[in-house]
Parts: C-alpha cells; sequence; structure tokens
C-alpha cells in the first residue's frame, strides 16, 4: 500500500501539491485523472522520490521514501517517465538488463540472464534484443522502456502519463499490458492519465485531482459520473454505458 | 546474427587504439633519438608520462562529466574549468605575492591549487547540477559565461600585477605539450590514482547515470552522491591536466565525441578505454609527427583547438544538443 499523509510541495508561490493525504490500495491499477495543472504528475514523482517533499510523508509497504536507502526503493518500487530522452546509445538487452541493476548493483548474478529474457519475451522483444534503442519506432522503444520496468521485478509501478505519443493501437496494447501484469504478477500500477476513457475502461480505482488537491476518489462506477467529471474538469461531459463501462464523451 | 555483430566492434575498436597507442608510444620514445639511450629513455620517459597521465586524464573527467550531466556536448574545459583553474593560480598570486609560487613548494602550491579549485567547483557544481530538474541550454549558457568570465577576471588581474610577478605567473601557467613540466608529474600520478580508486569503486553506476536523472533513481542510484563524487574527480583531473600542460578547449570532446563514433556504443567499459587510448593516440602521435616529420615545436594544441571546434561545430549543428 502506498500512503500518502499531508504531502505538499511548492513551486515558487504555487501550491502544486496543497496537503494531499491518500491511501493508494496495493494490486491493481490505479489512475490518476485531473486537468492540466492539477499536481498529478508532480504527486506521482514526489511517490517516486524525484521531487522532493515540502511537508508531509509518503511511504510505500511502510517504508517513508525520503529515507530509505534507493537500491532498497528500487526492488519496490519502478518508475517510467515520459521524456525517456537519453545520450546513452544502449541496445535493447542492455537497457533492459539495466532493471536488474538494485538487485546487482553491477555484479550480475545467474538469474540475471532468465529475467531479462523474461521480460523481453513477455513484450515481444527478443527478436529486437540486438538492435539500438535509436533504430526502433516509437512504439518498439516504449516496450522496450517497460521490459526494464517489468525485470525490475517490484511490486509497484508508477507511470507518468504512458499513452503520450502512442497511437491508438499501441496505447490499447499498452493498457492491456499493465493490466495483465496486475493479473499475472500482482503488480501495484498507478498510472496517470489524461484520457478518462482509459481511466474508465482499465483502472480498479480512479483517483481525481484538482487544483493540487484530491477531489474525489473512487471506482471507474463511482468516478465516471456526469457530475463528477463536470466538477473535476469544468466542462460538461456526457457519459454513456457500451458493454457495461462507462464512456466519457467531451467532443463537442 | 545482430548480436556477434554488436559485440565484436568494440572489441575490435579497442584492439585497433591499443595497437595505434603502442605504436604511437615507441614512435616517440625511438625515433630521431641520437645520443646515448641512457639519457634519452628517462628524458623521453618522463615527458611520455606526462602526455599520458594528461590524455588520461582529460578523456576519463569529459566523458564522466558528460554522463554525469547526461549530455554529449558540455565538457569540463567548454565549462570554463580550465580557466578557473588558471584564475585561482593569479588570485593566488594577486593576494600572496610572487612569494608565494617562488618560495612555496610546488607541490604544496599545486596542492593549494587543486583544493581551491575543487572547492570552487563543488560550490558551482551544487548549485547547478543538485536540483530537481535542470535545463541543459541553461547550462551550455552558463557554462560558456562563466568560462569567459572567468577568463577576463584573470587577464583583469594580471593587468594589476606588477611585471614581475606577470613574469613568475606566466611562468607557471603557460605550459605546452613540447615544454612540458614535469616537477609536478609524481604528485599528479598520485592524484590521478586517488580519484581513478574512487571512481573505480562507483563504476557500477556510470551507465545507469547517463540514462538521464529520473530513471537512474528510479533504479535506486543515489544520485546526489554519485553525480557529486564524479564532479569532484573531475576537478581534479582537470586541474591536473591544466597544471601540466595548461588549458586545452576542445582536446576532450574531441576524442570523447570520436570514441563514441568509432564505437557506435556507450557503454563506458569499452568507451572509457577507447576514450583514454584516443587522446593517447592523439597526444603522443600527434607529438611525435609535428617534432619529428616536420619539426614543428608549439603547433599540437593550435591542431587539437582547431580539429576539437569544428566537432563541437557539427554536434551543435547535427542538434545532438536537445
Amino acid at each position: 500500500m502506498i500512503e500518502i499523509r499531508n504531502a505538499r510541495k511548492r513551486y515558487g508561490d504555487a501550491l502544486v501539491v496543497d496537503d494531499v493525504t491518500l491511501r493508494i490500495p496495493a494490486r491493481g491499477i490505479t489512475s490518476i485523472i485531473g486537468p492540466n495543472g492539477a499536481g498529478k504528475s508532480t504527486l506521482l514523482s514526489m511517490i517516486a522520490r524525484l521531487v522532493g517533499l515540502d511537508g508531509g510523508r509518503i511511504t510505500v509497504d511502510g517504508l517513508d521514501v525520503a529515507t530509505t536507502a534507493g537500491p532498497v526503493l528500487a526492488r519496490r518500487l519502478a518508475v517510467l517517465r515520459q521524456d525517456n530522452h537519453m545520450t546513452a546509445r544502449l541496445t535493447v538487452r542492455d537497457l533492459v538488463a539495466f532493471g536488474r541493476y538494485p538487485h546487482s548493483r553491477g555484479r550480475p548474478v545467474p538469474g540475471d540472464a532468465d529475467h531479462v529474457d523474461r521480460a523481453l519475451a513477455y513484450l515481444n522483444l527478443t527478436e529486437l534484443s540486438g538492435r539500438f534503442l535509436d533504430e526502433l519506432s516509437g512504439g518498439q522503444r516504449q516496450r522496450a522502456f517497460v521490459a526494464m520496468v517489468l525485470c525490475q521485478d517490484t511490486d509497484y509501478v508508477l507511470l507518468d502519463e504512458p499513452l503520450n505519443n502512442l497511437d491508438m493501437r499501441h496505447a490499447a496494447a499498452m493498457m492491456r499490458l499493465w493490466r495483465d501484469a496486475c493479473r499475472d504478477f500482482g503488480k501495484t500500477v498507478v498510472i496517470v492519465l489524461h484520457d478518462i476513457n482509459f481511466a474508465s475502461w482499465h483502472s480498479d480505482h480512479i483517483v481525481a485531482m484538482r487544483d493540487g488537491r484530491i477531489h474525489s476518489q473512487g471506482t471507474p462506477e463511482e468516478i465516471i459520473r456526469e457530475p463528477v467529471l463536470q466538477a473535476i474538469y469544468d466542462m460538461a461531459i456526457s457519459v454513456q454505458e457500451i458493454g457495461g463501462r462507462r464512456v466519457g464523451l467531451f467532443y463537442e | 546474427m545482430a548480436e556477434a555483430r554488436r559485440s565484436r566492434r568494440p572489441t575490435l575498436v579497442l584492439a585497433a587504439l591499443t595497437l595505434l597507442a603502442i605504436v604511437a608510444v615507441a614512435a616517440f620514445m625511438t625515433l630521431g633519438a641520437r645520443g646515448s639511450w641512457d639519457f634519452v629513455i628517462p628524458f623521453r620517459g618522463r615527458r611520455l608520462l606526462v602526455l599520458v597521465t594528461v590524455a588520461y586524464a582529460v578523456a576519463v573527467s569529459t566523458v564522466l562529466f558528460q554522463t554525469a550531466t547526461a549530455n554529449r556536448i558540455l565538457t569540463p574545459s567548454i565549462m570554463g574549468f580550465d580557466a578557473l583553474f588558471v584564475l585561482v593560480r593569479t588570485l593566488v598570486v594577486a593576494f600572496f605575492g610572487t612569494g608565494m609560487l617562488v618560495a612555496f613548494d610546488p607541490h604544496a602550491r599545486f596542492l593549494l591549487d587543486v583544493a581551491l579549485m575543487v572547492g570552487f567547483s563543488f560550490a558551482l557544481f551544487r548549485w547547478l547540477f543538485a536540483g530537481e530538474e535542470r535545463s541543459l541550454h541553461r547550462l551550455v549558457l552558463v557554462g560558456i559565461v562563466f568560462g569567459i568570465l572567468f577568463r577576463s577576471l584573470s587577464t583583469f588581474i594580471q593587468r594589476l600585477l606588477d611585471p614581475n610577478a606577470f613574469q613568475v605567473l606566466q611562468d607557471t601557467l603557460f605550459a605546452s605539450f613540447s615544454g612540458v613540466d614535469t616537477t609536478l608529474l609524481g604528485i599528479s600520478l598520485v592524484l590521478v590514482g586517488a580519484v581513478s580508486l574512487v571512481l573505480w569503486r562507483i563504476g557500477h553506476c556510470f551507465d545507469i547515470l547517463s540514462l538521464g536523472r529520473a530513471t537512474a533513481i528510479g533504479l535506486g542510484v543515489d544520485y546526489r552522491r554519485s553525480v557529486m563524487t564524479i564532479l569532484v574527480a573531475v576537478s581534479v583531473l582537470v586541474a591536473v591536466s591544466t597544471a601540466l600542460v595548461g588549458p586545452i578547449t576542445f582536446f576532450g570532446l574531441l576524442v570523447a565525441s570520436l570514441a563514441r563514433a568509432l564505437l557506435g556504443e556507450s557503454r563506458h567499459r569499452v568507451l572509457l578505454p577507447a576514450a583514454v587510448l584516443l587522446a593517447v593516440v592523439a597526444l603522443v602521435g600527434g607529438q611525435t609527427v609535428l617534432e619529428r616529420v616536420f619539426a614543428f615545436d608549439t603547433a599540437l594544441s593550435i591542431i587539437v583547438e582547431f580539429l576539437g571546434g569544428l566537432v563541437f561545430l557539427i554536434l551543435v549543428i547535427r542538434g545532438a544538443v536537445r
């Protein structure tokens, strides 16, 4: 379980995350939705210790993210951000093998190669494992990073807008993949999403943020409702039920 | 198939570079040697050791600086680090007088310079790199502005010095590849050795750091500490190379970029040796060719700067700064 108590983050005069208290249950997919500037990504970065807290406390399975040693936390919590621009030139296999780093600290142990092979196979990257990352398409590169995160073999995975820059096919595949990973490996996945319909379709739990605070949270049935969405996004969103799932229509 | 092709290339490149480096060293030691070997070997050997130390210091400091800052275009010298060394020494003369330079044991003086420089750069780095988000463009600008600031400050203070002090200072500052200063060789080797040992111990995180801050932290690297350790090591290495042969701006960029281009990949296990070997080939080989073939004496730094400057421009134009 991820427990956030009175977390605050200030950039200059703006309070980006304003006294957030939240429990993210273990197992399954929790989506964080909300308008631009609601503090979603900042909150996720705070859990991932990429951004320091100005107040409050965040624990993952009881481990305080501010004080726990890097490798200890990295064996429990993996992060994938969108801006994976990098200057290094690596093969897919090299990148995926870095996922073992928290476990081996640069001294590869016998089981590592198996982990890497399994992660590559899980994402259909075995054929491409000898290719350099800059020789791949955007979707393939993204899968390589996902394979690295899976290879890290953590109970918790944090994803910051993983669907950006993906076409519909890849976006749907990415969400399916994380749902399968939750089912197959019992992972807890926290995703910052812009598309409420992906959140509605795939989440077990949705957290809506607005103005740096938690606006509301609950199951997709509780959150994907016209009055709730209206209050979160300040716009009329019509909600339809299609095949037992809720879809928000906001194209008018 | 692809796997096999990939894993052979770095080995071939390293083997070829090792061979070239051996040829360069042999040529440097033996070509045009007239006179007794008892004199030639120690005399040229000391100069060779200086060149190799400088090559090592420049190559390692550049590659690791680029790793720690996750970019391929900034180097310590472009950030004005050798200029900082000149400034530190100028300040010492300005405040303590030339008596300090002359009376002090050169080793103690050198250590003082290194200490001051590490202190300064530590403060600067802390401010520039320790933050949570940083823009490469801001860094490039800050670096260039600092370089100019350090150089102009040094020139300004040197103008204020009395001619005698200025003369003494010039003597200690302007070494070159041909007239290398060998008095500091011993202590430089000790410093380089100590720094290398520290770097060796944290070497396992270099590849991870080059993935960028977010990924590195996600993989459990103690980011702040690793980056700071690397940056302190870099300032010691820059101090050593500047003390031995004077400031060289683009050499590090030249060897680091060439090494990456030749290898086609950037794992540090092959990148660091390749860059060091390239630097040795360029310095020792270049010096031999200039001395023995063209009978020039001082032009190596000019040629190196010219080529390095070209690489810098190419990198900027091809958009390596993203």
